[in-house]
Parts: structure tokens; sequence; C-alpha cells
């Protein structure tokens, strides 16, 4: 056996001035609107998501369609900038149904690469920010994961219930695999019951959604539908990695502005060598999860095949790096950081649960054993 | 004014020189003084120096052509302290002397540098060197003892720093020399390692006289002309593209790959979390590659040894897990004095050990985090007790 091959294309890791003018635009809309203590008061309210604040992100600035053509009213944009916006919510921990709505549900239905019909009318209609859509899987599913059997179809009508699925209760379209195909369903009928769940995360509501007897739109058969789905989980997984940057990045950033204020013994808690050297080693893993999550991003935008290879390492990575960053976060800020007050739980409870969605950083590992040719005994 | 050259100019010359030295018919150290002498050693370099006063960017097209000519190169690796470390520190701080005298063998290859600044007492904490230079008339006479000195039983000329003035604080009595390697009262001694071969040395300076005409720099600003050295020893990174494995993740893979026998659920767990860690550091290697070009350098230059140190550690004494049986093996302790340091041609036991240096060496671990803390995130620096105090005044 040989190594695998290296992808021919060297995939471009920087950002272009476009993407961060991009990420300009949205961070001053973040500050102005979703600062921690809006994000906090939004978490306790039960209304997970401000609906101005999506309206400005999805229609002012065009997020809702960034990855939708423009002859479906979308942006045209690709992966790459849909990274740089993934990248400030995850700094703000914003709560916002872009990740579920506008990257991985949007990239399910752009997998099935229709013109016109349902699937066309859909992600019209989702380049428009007003109507959000979410897969009716569990956040935890991977790439690699069992898509079918929560709910059964027959001739049009759904019946089941799914867990954990994230985002469901402000969206108005669920994208419901079954072993028929690919369904597409309302939320606001009778027949569709949301019940929310508590969640670790605060800033991301994770529902049950029960089907019971609800009437579908098929939008793909049972073939179309699995590689669409996976296509759907592969982008939201890939672009996950700049959420989880964008997170550690403000985790690293507030523990060194804290640690650099904050006296103890007479002098800054972040000229004690035993605290700078695990902030350096942060920082080593923020630069390295950067380059990981724009390999990801890049590997989409450019539908290479090294994709899957790029979004495994990248979630195998970033996942920890993000997890890592926030728990440092919590440590180095002592007392402060176990208070509801500061926002440090906010960025652990969205880092915990990152690490689950669309698979654990085990099982891109799998993954990557599968795709590097390092087989398992 | 002229303008700087462009990629035209730079590859009109580059054929030139082909034409004028076939490297067919050409001997080696012609053809490579010739290459120096039409500017296209270094293309950034001063004009008369090797260089065009070009952007660095177009060295590429130069090598590129040159290669494809078959061209015969200066081997970088043999020359690297000099190429590295001692010609950016002549270039900025060298007199016109100087630099018409060793630029163009250093490049060439004809003389191999090495570099006397580490010390037995001084490693880390470098200002500290106790090594004396006294000034006698036009001469300075040189005692003291350097250590960890890689390539000095083959260098003609060693970049020193030494103590010229010991009641000033450490920084600022320290002065920079170039040293004659072949002078009387220089003894360069083996120090055999860990790995059972002698790769450094240890160098002994006893009343060594260096003339003042071979001083860089001011007289006590040494320390500032060792910080250009340094900068540049770290600047390791950048020029080549790594392939997906290239690293010491390569060698491990394979063995996992062709030795099924071998492979167990614990080690595959670990080498699956190298792989990745060993691939993102590639990637960050590159993007830190994209960002010279682009002319954005970004820190990350400084956290790229830090990475590479710890990955090779952990790969390398996971190498040395898998081979199982054979990994009690090694594959020779006898005392050898090799002139590079070659990681990927030997066995698995001498990557374990030889890569423990890797952490210590051009700067510790500890020493970059601390550079990454300060100078990187702007962390307040340690509480010093050495700044104010004469050098003769510090424990030791």
């Amino acid at each position: 056996m040989t190594a695998p091959n290296q992808s021919a294309a060297t995939p471009d890791l920087l950002y272009s001035e476009a993407e961060e003018d991009l990420r300009s635009a949205v961070r001053s809309l973040l500050a102005d609107r979703a600062g921690a203590p809006a994000v906090t008061a939004a978490a306790e309210s039960g209304t997970p998501y401000d609906p101005r604040l999506w309206k400005a992100l999805a229609t002012g600035i065009g997020a809702a369609g960034l990855l939708v053509p423009e002859t479906l009213g979308g942006q045209g944009a690709s992966h790459r900038e849909a990274a740089v916006v993934l990248e400030e919510l995850g700094r703000g921990v914003t709560p916002a149904p872009f990740l579920t709505s506008a990257v991985a549900a949007t990239g399910t239905l752009l997998a099935l690469e229709a013109e016109d019909g349902p699937v066309a009318a859909l992600l019209a209609e989702l380049a428009s920010g007003r109507t959000t859509a979410v897969l009716a899987v569990p956040f935890a599913t991977p790439p690699s994961g069992a898509l079918t059997g929560a709910v059964a179809a027959s001739a049009g009508v759904l019946d089941g219930t799914v867990r954990g699925v994230a985002d469901a209760v402000a969206a108005d379209v669920l994208l419901v695999p079954t072993a028929e195909g690919l369904y597409e369903v309302r939320t606001a009928g009778d027949a569709v019951a949301l019940e929310p769940l508590v969640a670790l995360d605060l800033t991301r509501p994770l529902a049950a959604v029960t089907l019971a007897g609800a009437t579908g739109t098929l939008l793909a058969d049972a073939a179309a539908a699995d590689g669409a789905v996976r296509h759907g989980l592969l982008t939201g997984a890939g672009l996950l990695a700049s959420e989880q940057l964008g997170l550690a990045e403000w985790c690293l950033t507030e523990t060194v502005r804290y640690t650099r204020e904050r006296h103890q013994f007479n002098r800054p808690v972040g000229s004690f060598q035993s605290l700078k050297h695990r902030m350096a080693q942060l920082w080593l893993q923020v630069v390295s999860a950067r380059a990981a999550a724009r390999n990801a991003a890049d590997a989409l935008a450019t539908g290479s095949p090294d994709a899957p290879l790029a979004v495994a390492v990248a979630q195998a990575y970033c996942s920890k790096a993000a997890v890592h960053a926030a728990e440092e976060c919590v440590q180095l800020h002592g007392g402060i950081g176990m208070t509801w007050e500061h926002p440090a739980h906010l960025y652990l409870k969205r880092a915990k649960a990152d690490s689950i969605a669309y698979g654990t950083a085990g099982s891109h590992l799998g993954t990557v054993a599968g795709l590097a040719e390092i087989p398992a005994p | 004014m002229t303008t700087a050259p462009d990629a035209d100019e730079v590859r009109r010359r580059t054929r030139d020189l082909l034409s004028a030295y076939p490297p067919a018919t050409t001997e080696r150290t012609a053809f490579l003084r010739a290459r120096f002498d039409a500017g296209l050693a270094w293309v950034h370099y001063p004009a008369g120096l090797g260089g065009l006063d070009a952007p660095r960017s177009l060295q590429p097209v130069v090598d590129a052509a040159l290669a494809a000519a078959g061209a015969p190169g200066n081997d970088p690796r043999r020359i690297g302290i000099g190429l590295g470390m001692a010609a950016p520190t002549i270039l900025g701080f060298g007199t016109d002397e100087q630099k018409r005298r060793f630029l163009r063998p250093l490049w060439a290859g004809e003389e191999v540098w090495c570099q006397l600044f580490s010390e037995p007492g001084a490693g880390s904490d470098l200002a500290a060197l106790g090594t004396r230079a006294v000034r006698d008339g036009s001469d300075w006479v040189v005692d003291g003892q350097k250590v960890w000195t890689s390539s000095a039983h083959v260098a003609r000329w060693a970049i020193l720093i030494a103590r010229t003035d010991p009641d000033l604080p450490k920084h600022r009595g320290i002065s920079y020399f170039i040293c004659d390697m072949t002078d009387p009262g220089v003894e360069v001694r083996p120090l055999r390692q860990i790995t059972g071969e002698a790769e450094f040395n240890e160098v002994f300076l006893t009343g060594v006289r260096i003339p003042d005409s071979r001083r860089l720099g001011p007289v006590g600003e040494g320390w500032k002309v060792a910080q250009t050295t340094l900068m540049n020893e770290r600047v390791s990174i950048g020029g080549a593209r790594i392939p997906r494995e290239g690293g010491m993740i390569g060698p491990v893979s394979r063995t996992w790959r062709e030795r099924p026998e071998l492979r167990t659920h614990d080690l595959h767990q670990r080498l699956l979390t190298l792989w990745v860690e060993a691939e993102v550091a590639r990637l960050t290697g590159e993007r830190l590659r994209q960002q010279l070009v682009a002319g954005q350098p970004g820190p990350e230059g400084s956290g790229m040894k830090l990475a590479f140190a710890r990955l090779n550690q952990e790969i390398s004494g996971l190498e040395v897990e898998l081979l199982g049986q054979e990994g009690l093996l090694y594959g020779d302790w006898t005392m050898r004095r090799p002139e590079l340091v070659d990681f990927t041609g030997r066995d698995a036991g001498y990557r374990y050990l030889r890569s423990k240096g890797n952490s210590i060496e051009g700067g510790t671990s500890e020493v970059l985090l601390n550079i990454v803390a300060e100078r990187v995130l702007g962390l307040p620096a340690e509480p010093r007790n050495d700044k104010d105090v004469a050098w003769k005044d510090l424990s030791r």
C-alpha cells in the first residue's frame, strides 16, 4: 500500500479581501445587536433567536443565501465566505440558525442539483432569509452516520419522532430523511409537534420533533436523498470547524486580556510563567485550528475530492481545540469563570456541544482511518 | 534611480549564466561562483554581494530554472548555519570589506560556518555568557568554552559572542566577532550524545587572537547583533512545501500499512490522533508560507518549531512502540561524527532519541513559549532581577 494521494491543487488558506469585508460587516452587526449580556438574556428568555438580528444577518448582509446560486436569489458565494460568518458567530457565541439552516440544510438541498421544482423553490425561500429549515436528524449525527429509521413514510404521510434536532423550534421547514426519500415538512401544521429540550448549550436550542401523520413533499428519492443529506452533514461538519475556531479565538483573547489586568501576589497573573505557557500553547492550537478550518472550507468550496478528509481532519482537531480553549478560559478566569454573569460558561457549553455536533472527534478519526489508509487492527 | 529587476530580467540573467557556464561542462564550484557573481545566489541581497536588490519572491524563479537545467546546488543543509545565520548578520552589521571577504565562499559552500554562542553556563540564558574577549592592541584575546556547536569539526569560520566588559549589565557588555577556527588556541572536541554519535562539539578557546577587523558591529553591542542572528535562526520555515505525510509521520504510517501484525487498538487511536496533528501542522506551515508570499508574514513561525518538536517526539516514541520486539534493538552505538542530521534515513530508535533535542536546540520549548506569550500575546514579562546588575555580580 502507498500513502494516500496528495490532492493536486494546493488549498488557498488565506482570507480574501471580500471575505475580510464580510467579516467586518458581521462583526459590527453582532457588536451592535448581540453583545454577551444580550446573548445571556436571550438564552434565559425561552426565545432563542432575536428575529431582528436574524433578519439583519440573513437579509441585510445576505448570509442566508451565501451558498445559494444567484439564479435562485442567493449570493452565489462559497463555503469560504460562509466559514468567515461562522467564525464571527462562534466568536460571539451568537444564537442564530445560520449553521443549521443556511449551511447544513441548504447544503443538502444544493447537493440535489435541482434547477426548478420544489427543491429550487425551497432554496430560493431559504436564500431570502424569510424561512429557515433544519435537517430532522439528531444534531450529533456524523456524515457517516445512520440517517433513516426514526420516521416512517407512507404515500407522503410521515410518522415518527426524532430527538435532539438543533434549531428545530425556530424552523419553518423540516427536511426529513426516510427510507422512501427526503421529505419537506412545514412545521406550522397540527401534525408536527416540536418539544423543546433542555440543552447543554444555552445558545443553540434542541427539540424533539414528532410527526403524527404529517404531510410531506417528496424532494428526492432514497438513493439521491442519502448522498444529499450526507453532503449536508459534511458541509455542516466542515464549517462547524470555523465556528469552533472563532469560539476558541474569543476564549484566548479574553483570557489574555483578563490575566493582564487581574493582579494577585502583587503582579498581573498573566506574568506567571505557568499561565503564560498555557496561553501560548492555546495560541498555537488556535493558529493550527485556523489552518485546518480554512483547509476544510476551501476543499468544500472548490468541490475538492480531498473534502471528506479535510473535513474529518478539521473536526478531529478543532473540536478538541475549542473545548480546550473554553476550559482554559474558565480555569484561568478563576472564580469569575464559574459565574453565570460572566459569558465564559456560554462558550464552554457551546464548545462541548459543538464537539458532539455532526459527529464526535472520535467518529471523525474513524473517517480519517479509512481515508488516510490507517486501518484498524 | 534604478528599478528592481522583475521576473523577466531575472529569467534573462539566468539564461545568460547557463549559456556562459553550461552546467554539464562547468566544475561545480566554478559554476556556484559564477552564479554568485551574476547576482543569482540570493536575489534579494545587494548587487555585488550575490544579489540584485530584487524581491525575495523572485528567488524561486531562479531556482526552478537552474534546477531544470541540471545546475549544481550549494548543498544548503551542509552550510545551513552560514546561510541562515552568519550571512544575514554579516550583511546587516559587517563592513564592506567583511562582506566582500566572507559572503561569496560562504554561499558557494567553500567555507563552512559554525556558531559559537551557547556555553555550559549560558544556554537559554544566553546573555549570561562568560567567554571573555580582552583588548590587546589591534587584537582581542579570547578565553572560554562553548558547547552544542554543530559543524565545528568541519567549519572554517565561526560567529562568536564574547564578553568584553564584565562591569556592565549582562546584555550590554557583549561584543560579536568572526573567529577563524584554524587559529591557534581553538580546540574542537566531539561531544558524544544520547544517540551515541557526536554530531555536536565542545569548543575550547584559549588565548585565541582575533583581529579587531573581524569584529561585527560596535564594541558592547554584540547582543543587538546576536538578535539578528537569532531571529534568522527561527525563521526556518517558509521555503519548502511539505507534502502530506512528508515529515516523521510518513515512516510510521508506512510501517503501519505494511505490517498488519504489529497493529493494536491502542496504537491505532494514538497514531490517528498524531496523523491528524501532523496534517494540521503541515497545513499551518503551508498557511504561513502563503502569508509570506502574500507579503503578510504572521507570527505563526514562532510556534511551528514548538509544534514540530512535540510531534517529532511523540511520533518517534510511538514508532518504537509499534515495532514491539524490534523496538528493543538499536541500529549502532558506535561513536561517529556525522556532518549532518539525517532523520528519515535512520531507524526509529535513533529518531526517538535524536528528536529529544528538537525541544532544546535553537531555543528550548519553554523559552519559545515565553516568547510567544510576551511578543505575540502581549502578556507581561517575568519580573527580572538581572537587568541592572553588572555581569560580574550575577549569581552563577
